[in-house]
């Protein structure tokens, strides 16, 4: 069974990364949005330093703002990006 | 309820006409916000506007339907847009008609207040110094926190 989610990224999380979207396999243990950014996060290098954790970055699963804690399955689309600056 | 998230300019005057139609609308308020050539110091040359396909029109039509919860909304036409924007170019326009104004007046901010805070939108300027993000900002997150006052349903 295949256990994969897609990563979205924007602004300039997107730019820092350079990647705007990608399909990951969600690693054993990875259940949670915080704990997804934190793998990220152990890529290293721009993927350490965009998603560091001083930072202040907003995520979204299926499309809806969700906190740290919200929980990440297979198949769900998940977002990262700074707060907001629309209107 | 009409969303749309697009790059094409809108027409205010018409969109606000449409709203009116209904003979039970009495009051119809509406923002537009425009791109300033100056930001934080700096001349803005030009503006680019990012957004979350799909995720864009999903959170502004839940705003929407907040708004719709809390004041009688008749009718609402929310224009986003994005790609490059330059100086005096509208960017957004709500439009909220109600029976009477002060439900128009109060959902039309609740909406801009809340789209600020949760519409998955990013703006990047052009300076002479360069490229910039532009930084959110804390007001704006007071702005929509002043709608989580009970107080504030009862105007």
């Amino acid at each position: 069974m295949s256990a994969t989610i897609r990563v979205l990224y924007f602004a300039s999380i997107r730019e820092k990364v350079g990647c705007d979207a990608e399909e990951i396999e969600l690693p054993a243990g990875v259940t949670t949005l915080a704990a997804l950014r934190a793998h990220l996060r152990g890529r290293g290098g721009a993927w350490a330093e965009a998603l560091a954790e001083q930072r202040a970055l907003r995520a979204a699963v299926n499309q809806e703002m969700a906190a740290p804690t919200a929980a990440v399955r297979p198949g769900d689309e998940v977002a990262f990006f700074p707060p907001v600056t629309g209107g | 309820m009409k969303i749309l998230v697009q790059r094409e300019d809108f027409d205010p005057g018409a969109e606000i006409t449409a709203l009116a139609r209904d003979a039970a609308v009495g009051a119809v308020a509406s923002f537009v916000g425009l791109v300033r050539d100056e930001n934080d110091g700096a001349r803005v040359g030009a503006m680019t506007l990012e957004h979350y396909p799909g995720m864009t029109e999903k959170a502004i039509g839940a705003i929407v339907e907040e708004a719709s919860r809390r004041w009688q909304v008749l009718g609402c036409t929310v224009i986003h847009r994005y790609g490059e924007l330059k100086p005096g170019e509208r960017i957004v326009l709500v439009a909220i008609a109600s029976g009477h104004r002060g439900d128009a007046f109060a959902a039309c901010e609740f909406v801009m207040d809340y789209l600020k805070t949760r519409a998955p939108f990013w703006k990047k300027e052009q300076t002479p110094e360069g490229e910039r993000w532009v930084e959110a900002r804390a007001t704006d997150d007071a702005a929509a926190a002043r709608w989580q006052d009970p107080a504030r349903k009862a105007l």
